[in-house]
C-alpha cells in the first residue's frame, strides 16, 4: 500500500489552505506558523492536538451576557461557533461539523438544545475516534432516537425511519448492498428504544427496554440470527459497500475532485485495517496530493464566519452572528433535513447577501470614519491595499483579484475633484477593500 | 435571565419561522446528493437565480427541469401572452393565531370563564353580522369592513382532526393536504404540477425569499423573490466610491480564475452587482407607484410585497399560486394582547390596501386570497398572560367573488375536545378541494388524497 503523499512546496499558502479544509481558516501568523511545521509536522498538529485551550475573550450576547446554550434560541449555534473560533484543536471542531452534518439530526424536530447539545458532544468525543464507537453512540442517542423514531419503535410497531437512513446516508450509500426486506428487518433488530415523557420537561429517561424489543430471529443481509441494535450497526460496518462509502464521503468533505481508484481503494485498506478508526485515513486524506494540487472547495457557511472571527481576531459579541449565517444559508443544529446541509449550494445571489453581511459584521470595529481620518492615509492604491489585506488577517490574494482592487483603488481616487474629496476618498477606498477582499471570489473559498 | 422553556417545546416564536423555511429547503423536489447516489437530471441546475427582464425581478427557481435559463423566461413570456388566468395568494399567520379573539364569542359565560385574564370587552370590537353573539377582534376593523361589503368568507373551527398541536407537524401536514404522508409537495405545487406549465416558474412564487412549502413541486418549476429588493452596501462607502465598488463588483465577477469554485464564487458576485442595479429604481421607490395608500413602511415589508405584488398581476405577468407569510407574532404563550393586536392590525390593514390597489386596477375578480394559520389556541387560557396551542382555529377567504359568509359554526365552548381544544367542525381539506374546483376548475381528485372524502363547501356567489 502506497498512498501518496503531497512533496511539493508546503508553503504559507499551502498551510492556509489546509487551515480552512481541516478547521476554520487561519488567526493571525498561524499559516506562517504551521508552514514552519512542514507538511507532516502540520497535519500531525491538527490530527493529535494536545489538550484543548480556548483562546481570546469568550463570547457575550450583544448585552455583555454569557450565552444561554441551553435555553436560548439561536445560542446553541453561538455557543458552538463560538468554539470553532477559539479553540486550539480546530480539526476535532471539524470533524463534530462533519459528523453533524453525517449524522444530521434537526432541532426542528428533536426540539430540545439540550439533546442537541449531548448528541454535539458525541460527535465531539469520537471525532478523530473510532467510526464503530460513533455509529453504536448515535444509535442509542437520544436527539437522534427522537428525530429518526427510534424511541417509538417497539417489536409491535417497528419503525423503519432509523433502519433506512443508517444504511442509505449514514454507512452503505443509497441502493448500495441492501435491500427493502434488510430495511423491514433492521428495524425490528432496532427495536426495544424507549423514553419517558413529562408535560412538563419533556423526555428523559432513554433506555432499552427488553419488553419492548423483538426477539425474534431477523435475517439482514442474507444472514440469520436474533439480532439487536449492536448487531444493526456492525453487519453495516462489516457490509462490503461500506468501505467505499465511507471513505468517499469522509473525503469528499476535504476535497472536491473524487479519489482516484487505486487511492479509493488504499483507503479502504488502511480503514478496514485500523478497524474503523478515522485519523488514519484523516492523515491520509490531509497529506493528499488532491489537496494540495487540485481545485479550490467552497468554504461551508458556518466555516466562512468562524474564519471571518479567527483571521480579524475577534470573538463572538452578537447574536446577530446566529442570523446571518442562517441567511447565507447555515444554521447549527438545523441542517435542512437528514441528509445535511447540499453543500453544492452554498452559493447563490441571497446567500452571497448573507455573506456579504457577515463580512460588515466582521468589519464592524475596523470601519474607519472618512470624517475623523480625512487627510490621515495617503491616496496611493498600493497602500491602501497592503492596509486592507493587514486588516483582513493577510489573506492569500489571488493575481486576478489584486489587480481588479488596485484597479478599483486607482480609479475611485481619480474620481476625486476637490480637496475634500482627495481627503476622504482614501478612507472610503480603504474601508471598500477591506470588504471586497472579505467577499471576494478568494475568500468564499480555500 | 434567559426564558423558561416552555411545555410545548418551542423556546419562542422564532423557531415556528425557522421551522417554515427548514421544511421549505426540506421539502424540495429532488433528493439531497451524497456520495455514492446517482446524480439526478438537471442536478446543479433545478435550483438558478436568474432575472426575468420582464419586471427585473431576483428570482430563485426550484424544480425547473429546463437547462437554459433564457427558455424559463421565453415560458414567462408564452405564459402571459395566453391571457391572465385566476389567482390564489395564500397568506399564512405564523404560529397559531388565537381564533378565540379574533372573532369572540363575547356574551358567552364559557368564554368569561376560560379567558379570566384575555376575554375581551363586550364592546371592544365591531359586532359579527351574521351572528350577533359574536364579535371582531379591534384590530381587525379593515377586514371588518371588507366583510361588511360581502368580500370575506370565514371559516370558524377549521382543522384537521389529527392536528397534535406540533407546530411542525400540522404545518406540514397542511402544506401537504395529507397526513404524515411525507409527500415532500406541497397542494398548490401538485395543482401546478397538474395544470402549469414545464416553462414558467411565476407560476407558483414566494415571496418571503425561499420557497413555500405550500408550492413545493416535483415537475414544475415554482420561485421564490424576497421583495423587488436587493441593495449591498458597505459601511462608511458612499457616492463616487460606491459607484466604483460596483463597478469593481462587476469586473471581479467577470474575471476568469481558472478554478470551478471561485468562477463559481465570481458568477455569484456579478450576479448580485446586476440585481443591485435592476432593483435600484424599486429601492427609492420610483419604480413602484401603488394608486392606493398602503400603510407606512413594515420593519417586515409585508405591505411593500403586497403593492409589487398588485403591480405583477396587474402587469399581466403569469402568476397562479402566491405564498406569503404575514407579519407578527403569534404563538402568544405569552403577552397575548399586545402580539395579537400588533400582528392583526399590520397584517389587516395592509390586506384591505391590497384588496382596495387590485379594485382600482380592474384585477380584483382575478385574485383570491386566503388567510390562514395552523391552528387555534387552547380556549383555556394558561398563566402567562397567554394561550397554548389548540387544535381548531379561523380562516378567511377574501375577495370580491366569494360569497361572503360564514362557514363551519358559532364557536362551541361547550363541545370542546379531551384536551379541551376547539373541536374542528371545518376540515382544511375540504375547503382545498372546494377552492380547486371552483376557484380553479379542476379535479381534486387528482391533487387533494381522498378528495371524495370531503364535503365540498359552496364558495363563490
Amino acid at each position: 500500500m502506497a498512498l501518496p503523499i503531497y512533496r511539493g512546496t508546503f508553503g504559507p499558502a499551502q498551510a492556509e489552505r489546509l487551515l480552512w479544509r481541516a478547521g476554520f481558516g487561519p488567526r493571525k501568523g498561524e499559516s506562517q506558523k504551521l508552514a514552519a511545521r512542514g507538511l507532516s509536522g502540520a497535519v500531525f498538529s491538527l490530527t493529535r492536538p494536545g489538550k484543548e485551550r480556548f483562546v481570546g475573550r469568550p463570547a457575550r450576547d450583544e448585552n455583555g451576557r454569557s450565552l444561554a446554550p441551553l435555553d436560548a434560541f439561536g445560542h446553541d449555534h453561538l455557543w458552538w461557533l463560538d468554539r470553532m473560533v477559539r479553540t486550539s484543536r480546530p480539526l476535532v471542531e471539524r470533524m463534530t461539523l462533519v459528523w453533524h452534518d453525517w449524522f444530521a439530526t434537526t432541532n426542528a424536530e428533536v426540539g430540545s438544545n439540550k439533546f442537541m447539545l449531548r448528541q454535539n458532544k458525541l460527535f465531539r468525543t469520537h471525532a478523530l475516534g473510532s467510526f464503530q464507537d460513533l455509529l453504536l453512540g448515535v444509535t442509542t442517542d437520544p436527539a437522534m432516537l427522537l428525530f429518526l423514531s427510534g424511541a417509538y419503535s417497539t417489536k409491535d410497531a417497528p419503525n423503519e425511519n432509523y433502519g433506512r437512513e443508517l444504511m442509505e446516508l449514514f454507512t452503505l450509500g443509497a441502493g448500495k448492498g441492501y435491500t427493502e426486506h434488510d430495511v423491514r428487518q433492521q428495524a425490528r433488530a432496532l427495536t426495544g428504544w424507549t423514553a419517558d415523557y413529562k408535560e412538563t420537561t419533556g423526555f428523559y429517561n432513554f433506555r432499552f427496554e427488553p419488553k419492548y424489543h423483538d426477539t425474534g430471529t431477523k435475517q439482514i443481509f442474507g444472514k440469520k440470527g436474533r439480532f439487536t441494535w449492536r448487531d444493526s450497526c456492525r453487519l453495516c460496518l462489516q457490509r462490503h459497500a461500506h468501505g467505499p462509502f465511507f471513505v468517499r464521503k469522509l473525503w469528499s468533505y476535504f476535497i472536491p475532485t473524487a479519489p482516484s481508484a487505486a487511492t479509493q481503494r488504499d483507503l479502504i485498506t488502511l480503514y478496514r485495517k485500523q478497524k474503523y478508526a478515522v485519523r488514519p485515513v484523516l492523515e491520509a486524506i490531509l497529506r493528499h496530493p488532491d489537496l494540495y494540487r487540485g481545485p479550490a472547495m467552497v468554504k461551508p457557511p458556518v466555516v466562512y464566519t468562524a474564519g471571518l472571527l479567527r483571521a480579524l481576531g475577534r470573538s463572538v459579541d452578537t447574536t446577530e452572528w446566529w442570523g446571518y449565517s442562517y441567511g447565507a444559508g447555515q444554521a447549527l443544529f438545523f441542517p435542512p433535513n437528514v441528509a445535511g446541509w447540499p453543500d453544492d449550494r452554498w452559493l447563490d445571489t441571497a446567500k452571497f447577501r448573507g455573506r456579504w453581511f457577515l463580512a460588515s459584521l466582521a468589519l464592524r470595529p475596523s470601519v474607519l470614519d472618512p470624517e475623523a481620518w480625512a487627510g490621515k492615509l495617503p491616496a496611493d492604491p498600493e497602500n491602501l491595499l497592503a492596509r486592507a489585506v493587514k486588516v483582513t488577517g493577510s489573506p492569500s490574494l489571488s493575481n486576478q483579484t489584486r489587480e481588479l482592487l488596485l484597479e478599483f483603488g486607482r480609479r475611485a481616487l481619480g474620481d476625486a475633484e476637490d480637496e475634500y474629496e482627495q481627503a476622504v476618498f482614501p478612507v472610503q477606498v480603504r474601508n471598500a477593500m477591506c470588504h471586497l477582499i472579505l467577499v471576494s471570489p478568494d475568500h468564499h473559498t480555500s | 435571565m434567559t426564558p423558561a422553556r416552555r411545555a410545548c417545546g418551542c423556546n419562542d416564536f422564532s423557531r415556528t419561522s425557522f421551522i417554515q423555511h427548514a421544511v421549505a429547503e426540506a421539502g424540495r423536489g429532488l433528493p439531497a446528493i451524497e456520495p455514492g447516489m446517482p446524480l439526478p437530471p438537471g442536478t446543479g441546475l433545478s435550483r438558478r437565480s436568474f432575472l426575468s427582464r420582464s419586471l427585473g425581478l431576483a428570482l430563485s427557481v426550484y424544480g425547473a427541469s429546463v437547462i437554459d435559463p433564457r427558455a424559463l423566461e421565453l415560458g414567462i413570456a408564452k405564459a402571459q401572452a395566453a391571457g391572465p388566468g385566476q389567482i390564489l395568494v395564500s397568506i399564512y399567520l405564523a404560529g397559531g393565531a388565537d381564533s378565540l379573539s379574533m372573532l369572540y364569542p363575547h356574551a358567552d359565560p364559557d368564554y368569561r370563564r376560560l379567558r379570566p385574564k384575555l376575554a375581551l370587552a363586550a364592546d371592544a370590537g365591531p359586532a359579527f353580522a351574521e351572528d350577533q353573539r359574536l364579535g371582531w377582534h379591534p384590530a381587525l376593523e379593515p377586514l371588518t369592513k371588507l366583510y361588511e361589503q360581502g368580500k370575506v368568507t370565514v371559516m370558524s373551527q377549521i382543522g384537521l382532526e389529527t392536528a397534535d398541536g406540533s407546530h411542525f407537524n400540522t404545518l406540514n401536514n397542511l402544506q401537504e393536504a395529507a397526513i404524515n404522508a411525507r409527500l415532500n409537495t406541497g397542494w398548490l405545487g401538485r395543482y401546478l404540477d397538474v395544470v402549469g406549465a414545464v416553462d414558467n416558474p411565476l407560476q407558483g412564487i414566494s415571496l418571503d425569499g425561499s420557497l413555500d412549502p405550500l408550492l413545493a413541486t416535483v415537475k414544475h418549476p415554482v420561485a421564490a423573490m424576497d421583495g423587488p429588493f436587493f441593495q449591498l452596501s458597505v459601511p462608511s462607502v458612499y457616492g463616487k466610491v460606491e459607484t466604483r465598488l460596483q463597478e469593481a463588483m462587476g469586473d471581479i465577477g467577470s474575471a476568469d480564475y481558472r478554478d470551478a469554485s471561485r468562477n463559481l464564487a465570481a458568477g455569484v458576485m456579478l450576479q448580485s452587482r446586476r440585481l443591485i442595479e435592476q432593483m435600484a429604481p424599486f429601492g427609492d421607490g420610483s419604480g413602484l407607484t401603488p394608486p392606493v395608500e398602503y400603510p407606512s413602511a413594515d420593519p417586515d415589508g409585508f405591505p411593500t410585497k403586497l403593492a409589487g405584488l398588485a403591480g405583477m398581476i396587474s402587469s399581466g405577468l403569469p402568476l397562479s399560486c402566491v405564498a406569503m407569510t404575514a407579519p407578527g407574532l403569534y404563538d402568544t404563550h405569552d403577552s397575548q394582547v399586545s402580539y395579537l393586536d400588533d400582528g392583526l392590525a399590520r397584517t389587516f390593514s395592509s390586506i384591505a390596501a391590497f384588496q382596495a390597489d387590485l379594485e382600482s386596477r380592474g384585477v380584483a375578480d382575478r385574485v383570491l386570497i386566503y388567510v390562514w394559520t395552523e391552528f387555534g389556541r387552547r380556549p383555556e387560557e394558561n398563566g402567562s398572560n397567554g394561550t397554548d396551542h389548540g387544535a381548531a382555529g379561523l380562516a378567511f377567504l377574501i375577495g370580491t367573488r366569494v360569497r361572503g359568509q360564514l362557514i363551519g359554526e358559532f364557536t362551541n365552548l361547550k363541545d370542546l375536545d379531551p384536551l379541551g381544544n376547539l373541536k374542528t367542525v371545518v376540515d382544511f381539506r375540504s375547503i382545498y378541494c372546494s377552492v380547486l374546483e371552483q376557484w380553479f376548475g379542476v379535479d381534486a381528485g387528482q391533487i387533494v388524497p381522498n378528495a371524495q372524502k370531503f364535503a365540498r363547501a359552496e364558495l363563490f356567489a
